[in-house]
């Protein structure tokens, strides 16, 4: 795929050379209803990937796969050169952090992070030091004895991730960690989480259907619609250049813009702008903050051919007005169009828009 | 917005708790059938006179003194002890497998299983007494304290399961999937998370098959050998007329049920808590 991110990938020839964990064409079914469709899928070693998807799109049953809580109706998953998808849970190096928590009602902290250390008969001194260090590393060291009936969401989260990063897994998953806590805790647990993953350097593999999450702590994103992977990519490549109309909406807002193409020009009511796509009818997708007010006075100098850019004109109909930025709904010939600027205080009546046409990108319906 | 539903349910509620007079009495004339026989036994216990003459003259501890110092009685307290402690061993032992497999194992005929295992609790006593009185016979067991303890053992095992299967439903499954995927075998995720999980349930359910053993009459009378339990006991001295000695007994018996109760019950209500 030629993208052209702007970003370069230092990274990408390191993941292909050691990828951890290979989900190869794996279908999941239930009864008649077929859960995941056949998703294929390589996480490399270090990786903070996120599986994103809304309700039903199959992220929590990839991962109950991964854990091996459910078997694969089909396909394979291997990890590290070995077959993953036959071990039981209990003899794979993953682990979870649950979306509830789960932690063990009737053990006290330090006996919730020591568990997965005890059943494998770690030697008690190595116990002691390592769930020291887990409860340091998430700032719980102080509630070692507590119970966690009596821990706040927040504690009890950590105290989880605590509990399934001691035992050093190659794989850590994480289900909708943060979708329990308020919105504040949230952001605060998310900026935890990322430098948490840095500083462990395990691969995490998190679910979510927060789309502001999945960008913030991302490497990679993998969107799942209806049990098919929809896209995969770096947010900044998933949301510059969505490959799908779906896509688009569901990273972000956009305006779809269904043109119609005729020798290297595309129309869509009254906007024209040029494309080097072929004739034909065609979806294009426009970011509202691609879009700005064409009244500065760069604007109005003589326009650059190697960045070609449309103008329009539309009627301002709603300013929605948001600290930084403001949100205007405008039309123009019929259609309405969303626009994101810079504060700049009220707007009203007729105005002269702009575009570059590069940030019109064609997206498959 | 949310004054309106606040109003409503109080209204309605309100309605629900109005003032019905008839109602109220009758429900205490309900409280007075089923409570005042026990309270004019306790009573008698300490009347000087015995059981005739009312109401009673001189109380006095007599009755107790005699009762302490009743060898028989004693005996049969001991055995009924030993049935009831045993039957519940052996009904938790043999009803956990089974609310295990109710819960999470798919196999036919699982729901006439379920319906099933409380027939012995439906069924007369008399019936149940019979049919182990003749299995018994066919195996050319002995009757003795043995067979009432089996008889006691394999009847409560339906109490075991249902309680125990009902701990179960309400135990978050997530908790062993976290166990299992921290590198415990599901062995070792069964005895350190379903069954201290199942704490409650498992005293709960031991606390009421106690009880149920302990005052059990029909199935005892068919299996018993020349060993008495209590409640046989008891009715065998009725036969030779009251005495306020069985009165005695009878309070104590009364006492120490009540105390269980309330500790089942609280144990019930702390589990159900815990669980929302």
């Amino acid at each position: 795929m030629s993208l052209g991110s702007a970003i370069p990938q230092p990274l990408e020839e390191e993941r292909a050379a050691r990828p951890l964990l290979e989900v190869r064409v794996v279908v999941k079914r239930f009864g008649n209803h077929e859960v995941l469709k056949g998703i294929s899928l390589t996480i490399a070693a270090g990786e903070f990937i996120t599986l994103l998807g809304e309700s039903g799109s199959g992220k929590t049953t990839m991962l109950r796969l991964i854990a091996g809580f459910e078997q694969p109706s089909s396909g394979e998953i291997w990890m590290n050169g070995s077959r993953l998808d036959t071990l039981p849970p209990y003899k794979r190096r993953v682990n979870t952090v649950f979306q509830q928590y789960a932690l063990f009602p009737h053990l006290n902290v330090r006996d919730n992070v020591a568990y997965g250390l005890r059943v494998t008969n770690t030697p008690s001194i190595e116990i002691d030091t390592r769930v020291i260090d887990a409860l340091r590393m998430v700032k719980m060291d102080s509630f070692a004895s507590a119970r966690p009936a009596t821990l706040s969401g927040g504690q009890q989260q950590r105290v989880a991730l605590a509990r399934a990063l001691v035992n050093r897994p190659l794989l850590l998953l994480l289900d909708e960690p943060l979708s329990a806590l308020d919105a504040n805790l949230r952001k605060e647990m998310q900026s935890e989480l990322k430098s948490l993953q840095r500083e462990v350097g395990i691969t995490f593999l998190f679910v979510t259907h927060d789309q502001d999450e999945a960008m913030a702590l991302s490497d990679r994103i993998a969107l799942l619609r209806n049990g098919a992977l929809e896209q995969i990519g770096s947010p900044r490549e998933i949301y510059s250049h969505p490959a799908t109309a779906y896509t688009a909406r569901f990273i972000g807002q956009t305006n779809l813009l269904r043109a119609e193409i005729r020798g290297g020009v595309a129309t869509c009511g009254a906007l024209r702008w040029p494309t080097s796509a072929p004739d034909g009818p065609a979806v294009f997708s426009l970011r509202p903050e691609a879009i700005r007010l064409a009244d500065t006075v760069a604007d109005s100098a003589a326009a650059n051919p190697s960045a070609p850019e449309a103008r329009f004109a539309a009627i301002v109909k709603q300013q929605l007005y948001g600290g930084a930025s403001e949100l205007l709904e405008v039309e123009c010939g019929g259609q309405t169009l969303r626009v994101k600027i810079s504060a700049r205080g009220p707007l009203s009546g007729k105005q002269d828009f702009i575009f570059s046409a590069k940030d019109a990108v064609r997206v498959t319906e | 917005m949310s004054a309106t539903p606040t109003t409503a349910t109080m209204r309605s509620s309100a309605s629900a708790t109005r003032r019905a007079p008839l109602l109220a009495a009758y429900a205490w004339l309900v409280f007075a059938f089923i409570y005042l026989p026990i309270i004019v036994l306790i009573v008698y216990s300490f009347n000087r006179d015995g059981v005739g003459g009312f109401p009673p003259h001189h109380l006095t501890l007599d009755w107790y003194r005699q009762l302490f110092g009743d060898g028989a009685i004693w005996t049969s307290v001991l055995n009924s002890l030993i049935v009831a402690a045993c039957s519940v061993a052996l009904s938790l032992t043999l009803g956990l497998p089974a609310a295990l497999a109710l819960d999470r194992a798919n196999f036919p005929g699982k729901s006439l299983f379920r319906r099933l295992v409380l027939l012995p609790l439906i069924l007369p006593g008399i019936i149940t007494g019979l049919s182990l009185l003749m299995f018994a016979v066919c195996a050319g067991a002995h009757l003795s304290l043995l067979t009432v303890f089996l008889g006691h053992g394999t009847a409560l095992i339906s109490v075991a399961t249902t309680e125990l299967f009902a701990g179960l439903q309400k135990m978050d499954r997530a908790q062993e999937e976290a166990s299992l995927d921290l590198g415990a075998t599901p062995l070792q995720t069964f005895w350190r998370v379903t069954l201290p999980n199942l704490k409650l349930s498992l005293i709960a359910a031991g606390l009421l098959i106690f009880t149920l053993s302990m005052d059990e009459i029909a199935v005892t009378f068919f299996l018993i050998g020349r060993d008495n339990t209590l409640p046989l006991e008891i009715w065998g001295r009725l036969r030779r007329g009251i005495t306020p000695e069985i009165n005695a007994i009878s309070t104590l018996i009364f006492a120490a049920s009540v105390i269980l109760i309330v500790i089942w019950f609280q144990l019930r209500t702390r589990a159900q808590r815990k669980a929302l």
